[in-house]
């Protein structure tokens, strides 16, 4: 779509939202969307574990990418979130029998709520503070779940297996692919996992693209400038903080969910939520979409072939993020746009100037 | 009572090893506004380090220190000189990730090299010494030294910034890092010796932390929260208020501990956020960011 300005300088400028790649990109998407879902149908369960573990990873790598890449809040403590939305999920559904499926949105709500407190604490910490104190609140949580006898306390607890079979849609699987309930349950997360993944993307793109995507590009390139032109920075920012936490709580209530078992280091873990994030984010592009995508994609290869080697493994992702920081701080994805001008979820608006009246890219 | 009077003691105490750790990290941030998230396992690294130099000396562990102390300041300004000076800039994010991916690397580097395994820097007993002050309170030898190592880093610091040629190059970059290069200030020479005095501190801390307690290679990123929240209740910029810091902190987790053994680190950290709400800009503020 091309927005013309009904000036006469219209026929010489022109704002650019859309292009003809965007435009394939979104039928490539679709497709793609249906090949995942069809999945099921024609790979084995490993694969189908190991997708669920890359669509969750996207999902958090893209809260992360909005808070960081487009907010300018760098947190360190988004296993904070992850935590939150996995014990509300077992808290409901061990506590009070609510079925899983219901549980998993709830969770959102609750991250989201414990998300406010926590922000109108840590967001008096500017910048680089801003990221240890996210990283000080994420460990109140975790020692807080620590206290939580009737869920384990420090060491944590299971889902009953009632919990993880009576969901809706299992037998309708079960039936569909003629798979045994513990399949059936792999195959129903990693359906949720594709659908949180998906409308994680289409949220962040439509976002982007509303005013208040214009408001964080503002408050992005120069914060005091977006509030004297009447951008509300900090209402902006809390609201990005609360979106990314209602939907870093959910995908933390999914993975653990698939995995059945809770325990404060493992739903709180730094490593797994927070670091692996980052290296995906900064790997493959920050601030923009389609790094997360190109990273998790990166991190999948990497983990497949290296993660028996363990610690050596986790040394080469930080000494690569590290590296690619240096060298291209906009990741692989920025090295793309730089050299071929690719721009598959156009976000940004573009002036172009048309000489002698003719439509010609300036 | 008395028992509480020796747990403020103990936290006092506790506090000089807080601001220690926080010292460090205070000096980075002061001079070049680089918050280092690889600090904690950079103590980790340097509790290690005596180790391994204990071990092949045949010394105790003070010996070892002295020896680690010239290493650590040469680790720090090569880091500095040739990784960390490259990501300063107006962007936050270069310095934040790349000592982030430090910090990843450093621990899983020394999981891979001493496993998770527990350690301990023994001192020849004087850890299990202490002077009684009468009444069943008893203040530890061990712990003592530390609060006045505390004190003395912190006069050392206080004097090199104020008092020698080195830190008036640390005060002018800081405040306007490009008119100090107009007068001829070296600023990547100049930073590069500030993280090398940062990890002197830094080895420091590691003697007594080491000593203290059991360390595995995983515990480093604790030890980072500690030293931010002794910093960030203390106010930034001012060194001594950053040992009120270590010492507020250090009481916190002790009294904390002792209405109930799980709540010690909760505690602090309850503390340090009560602290934000009611002063963010700490108790003793000086520098304007």
């Amino acid at each position: 779509m091309t927005d013309s300005i009904s000036t006469p300088a219209a026929k010489r400028f022109r704002v650019q939202t859309r292009t003809r790649v965007s435009t394939v990109t979104v039928i490539v998407g679709i497709a793609v969307f249906a090949l995942l879902a069809a999945a099921p149908a024609f790979v084995s369960r490993s694969v189908i574990q190991d997708l669920f573990f890359v669509l969750t990873m996207l999902a958090l790598a893209q809260y992360w990418n909005l808070l960081a890449g487009y907010a300018g809040l760098v947190s360190v403590g988004q296993q904070a979130f992850v935590g939150i939305g996995a014990y509300t999920l077992f808290a409901f559904t061990i506590l009070t029998g609510t079925n899983a499926l219901v549980a998993i949105f709830l969770a959102g709500f609750v991250a989201m709520i414990l998300a406010i407190p926590t922000a109108l604490v840590i967001f008096r910490l500017r910048g680089a503070y801003f990221a240890i104190g996210t990283w000080v609140a994420a460990e109140v949580f975790r020692l807080l779940a620590a206290q939580w006898k009737t869920l384990g306390g420090g060491t944590g607890t299971s889902l009953p297996r009632s919990a993880t079979r009576d969901i809706w849609g299992i037998e309708f699987i079960k039936d569909l692919f003629g798979a045994k309930t513990s399949a059936a349950k792999d195959i129903e997360a990693y359906w949720l996992a594709l659908l949180v993944a998906a409308g994680t993307i289409v949220l962040v793109y439509v976002l982007l693209r509303s005013r208040f995507g214009l408001a964080l590009s503002a408050i992005r390139d120069s914060e005091p400038a977006a509030g004297s032109l009447g951008v509300r920075n900090f209402r902006t920012k809390l609201w990005i903080f609360i979106i990314a936490s209602f939907g870093t709580g959910i995908t933390g209530a999914l993975v653990l969910f698939q995995k059945a078992r809770i325990s404060p280091d493992a739903a709180f873990s730094v490593i797994d939520w927070t670091a692996f994030v980052v290296f995906i984010v900064v790997i493959g592009g920050i601030g923009t979409i389609e790094g997360p995508i190109i990273g998790v994609i990166i991190f999948y290869v990497l983990q497949n072939y290296l993660a028996d080697y363990g610690t050596w493994y986790l040394m080469l992702l930080g000494a690569l993020a590290t590296v690619v920081m240096l060298v291209a701080p906009q990741g692989l994805w920025g090295l793309m746009v730089k050299h071929y001008d690719l721009h598959l979820f156009p976000v940004r608006r573009r002036l172009f100037v048309n000489k002698h009246g003719q439509d010609k890219d300036g | 009572m008395l028992s509480w009077i020796d747990a403020i003691l103990q936290g006092v105490l506790l506090g000089g090893l807080y601001a220690l750790f926080a010292a460090g990290l205070s000096l980075m941030f002061g001079i070049m506004r680089l918050v280092n998230l690889a600090h904690g396992d950079l103590i980790v690294f340097a509790a290690f380090i005596i180790l391994v130099i204990a071990d092949l000396l045949g010394a105790n562990i003070f010996v070892a220190t002295a020896v680690t102390l010239p290493i650590m300041f040469a680790v720090g300004f090569v880091l500095q000189r040739y990784l960390l000076n490259r990501t300063l800039g107006k962007d936050i994010l270069p310095p934040l990730l790349v000592t982030f991916g430090i910090s990843i690397v450093i621990q899983n580097g020394l999981l891979e090299t001493f496993s998770a395994d527990n350690q301990r820097l023994q001192a020849f007993g004087i850890e299990t010494q202490s002077w009684s002050l009468g009444g069943g309170i008893a203040v530890g030898v061990m712990p003592t030294l530390t609060f006045a190592s505390a004190v003395i880093a912190i006069l050392a610091l206080n004097w090199i910034m104020y008092r020698t040629e080195l830190g008036r190059g640390f005060r002018a970059t800081s405040d306007d890092p490009s008119t100090a290069q107009l007068m001829g200030i070296d600023n990547h020479k100049v930073f590069a010796a500030a993280t090398g005095i940062a990890f002197v501190v830094i080895t420091l801390s590691a003697l007594y932390f080491g000593n203290r307690a059991q360390f595995d290679p995983t515990i480093g990123s604790f030890r980072l929260l500690y030293a931010f929240e002794a910093v960030i209740i203390g106010g930034l910029g001012s060194l001594w208020g950053t040992l009120a810091g270590g010492i507020i902190l250090g009481v916190a987790q002790t009294i904390g501990a002792k209405i109930n053994p799980e709540w010690q680190i909760l505690a602090g950290h309850v503390v340090f956020l009560v602290v934000l709400v009611v002063r963010p800009r700490g108790l003793f503020p000086r520098a304007v960011d």
